[in-house]
């Protein structure tokens, strides 16, 4: 092991110093007792009372966290149909057209996204809503998620479930019983990322939402828009503290499952 | 038949909600603009039948496309878009590949760490992020502060609302999708091929830019087009720090189709703006490919 040369410490430092200080610095600030963003006043908690009292925001977070809530989960059954049939489907009619679509709004540029959706639902005369949301983060959230399951799919022995077919399961009993656990952690972090995803997307909600259908990002962006302001510094500091402890906490459980594997293979080969 | 719905499920869901809103944004981009709710004339009528997609065929014209390329703002904002695209992406390559070196070289028990931390910005609200810099960029900003009480600068400087708070907002927001997959690449990299390179005579430069480099390309490539492709549309970033004066492809849909109400239009432009990213995507999806295979 070679020892961290002076270069590799100083492109550490400051690289990680220019992803944190910005943040660092909206979190201090959250807590200033001045109006004014800029001008330290001490410490004072007031702009998160305020925050509390804000009904605007309150309706909108919870119209954010239903629709993260319905669209992560509906992403990743989609999403993990759409890997095992892209992994284990074999040949069907259309193949390269369905795999393109699910790596197509990956890369596509969310107002073309949002556009196309808008109006395709305009088309079909659906109502913009909470729903129209939902269905418009379940498609592009369900090409994140099966590009996580994918990996992992393609990662294991496909034996072990011909093995189970061959003992008599039913291919569904084979999926939930042998294909499904082995999968699982993928699954997991494939909604984890499609309910973050949800909870951030702004451009497409912004399309696909109605009046009454505002979002926490489209509720920010029109209060940023007019410029900085301490309420928006103090609800930034409550979802960045939310999401530190939510990856601090994933990261924690996967590093003991990790082991936890790692020490009963051990045992195993001991055995 | 089990087979069959498991493959028809997610593929119709794909079907009706990605690939016909692209045909209906291609229809509406060769209609008429009209003030009306819809604000366009369709000029393909489906329920006409063969006769009215013949009737569309034989009356076909470009109209919203010619006008783009008639108003001048339209020529200027997609150049501005592939100049802040290209330079973003150069920059956020420089600031990106330390980076992902030094985590690459750190002992193997920081590497994990190092990892989540670089994850965690992803993680967290893009918006916020860029809104971050709102505060810090403005004139009466932290940066402005820190730069009149260390006497660098006698007056502070205009940095929002002009093209460098772009560039900055950028590279900050895109630089983990850089660093984690050029991260990747180096951290597979066999040490073992730099030692032999340093027995052979090799200066520790020289190392690298013959042996580390050269093998880190797929990940640069694939760093490179993952900045570069979301950059082309980007909508929040320009429109939070950039002034009037920045303009971008996806800042001007957004007008287009909310200020302006002109429907046929925004699909013109976003139409155009799909052309142009089909030759990156393609490459990018090649990339990835070949990466996979090589990775079995």
């Amino acid at each position: 092991m070679r020892r961290l040369s002076w270069f590799n410490v100083t492109a550490l430092t400051l690289g990680f110093a220019f992803l944190y200080i910005p943040m660092i610095i909206l979190i201090v600030y959250s807590f200033n007792a001045s109006r004014l963003v800029t001008v330290w006043a001490g410490f004072s908690t007031k702009w998160y009372f305020e925050l509390l009292q804000n009904q605007s925001f309150l309706d909108a977070a919870w119209v954010t966290l239903k629709v993260a809530l319905f669209s992560s989960t509906a992403a990743t059954v989609l999403g993990t149909m759409a890997a095992y049939v892209m992994v284990r489907g074999g040949r069907f009619f259309g193949r390269t057209l369905f795999s393109g679509m699910t790596y197509a709004p990956l890369v596509m540029p969310e107002v073309i996204t949002g556009l196309s959706l808008l109006l395709l639902f305009i088309a079909i005369g659906l109502d913009r809503g909470v729903f129209t949301i939902v269905l418009a983060h379940t498609t592009f959230a369900m090409c994140y998620v099966s590009v996580v399951v994918s990996s992992r799919l393609v990662s294991f022995d496909r034996s072990i479930e011909e093995a189970a077919l061959d003992l008599g399961c039913t291919p569904f009993d084979a999926f939930r019983s042998v294909t499904l656990p082995i999968i699982a952690p993928a699954v997991i972090s494939g909604w984890l990322l499609a309910f973050t995803l949800s909870l951030d997307d702004l451009v497409i909600a912004s399309f696909t939402s109605g009046p009454a259908s505002t979002t926490l990002p489209i509720r920010i962006f029109s209060a940023v828009r007019l410029g900085v302001s301490p309420e928006i510094n103090a609800l930034s500091t409550i979802l960045i503290a939310l999401v530190t402890i939510g990856v601090i906490t994933a990261s924690l459980v996967s590093k003991r499952a990790f082991v936890r594997q790692k020490n009963a293979g051990e045992l195993g080969s001991h055995a | 038949m089990r087979r069959i719905i498991l493959i028809a499920i997610p593929y119709l869901w794909l079907l009706v909600l990605f690939l016909v809103p692209f045909l209906i944004v291609l229809k509406i981009s060769l209609s008429d603009f009209a003030i009306a709710i819809p604000p366009y004339v369709p000029t393909l009528d489906l329920s006409a039948g063969w006769s009215g997609f013949v009737e569309f065929l034989s009356q076909l014209d470009f109209e919203n496309f010619i006008f783009l390329t008639e108003d001048n703002l339209y020529w200027k904002a997609f150049l501005s878009s592939l100049t802040i695209a290209l330079v973003s992406t150069f920059l956020t390559l420089a600031v990106g590949f330390p980076i992902a070196y030094g985590m690459a070289k750190a002992p193997q028990s920081w590497r994990v760490i190092l990892m989540v931390l670089v994850i965690l910005p992803f993680w967290t609200s893009f918006l916020i992020r860029v809104y971050a810099w709102m505060g810090i960029l403005s004139q009466e900003g932290l940066l402005n502060q820190v730069l009149l009480a260390l006497g660098i600068i006698n007056e502070p400087l205009t940095l929002l609302n002009t093209s460098v708070a772009v560039y900055i907002g950028i590279v900050y927001t895109y630089l983990p999708f850089m660093v984690l997959p050029i991260f990747a690449t180096l951290d597979k990299l066999d040490d073992s091929l730099i030692e032999a390179a340093e027995d052979l005579g090799c200066s520790r430069t020289q190392a690298f830019w013959l042996v580390t480099a050269p093998l880190s390309r797929p990940g640069v490539v694939a760093g490179c087009f993952l900045v570069f492709i979301p950059v082309l549309g980007e909508f929040v970033i320009p429109s939070l720090l950039g002034g009037s004066g920045t303009l971008m492809m996806g800042k001007v849909l957004w007008e287009e189709f909310f200020t302006n109400r002109d429907w046929p239009v925004a699909s013109a432009v976003a139409v155009v703006l799909l052309v142009v990213l089909i030759v990156p995507i393609a490459l990018f999806q090649r990339n990835q490919q070949r990466q996979n295979e090589a990775g079995r």
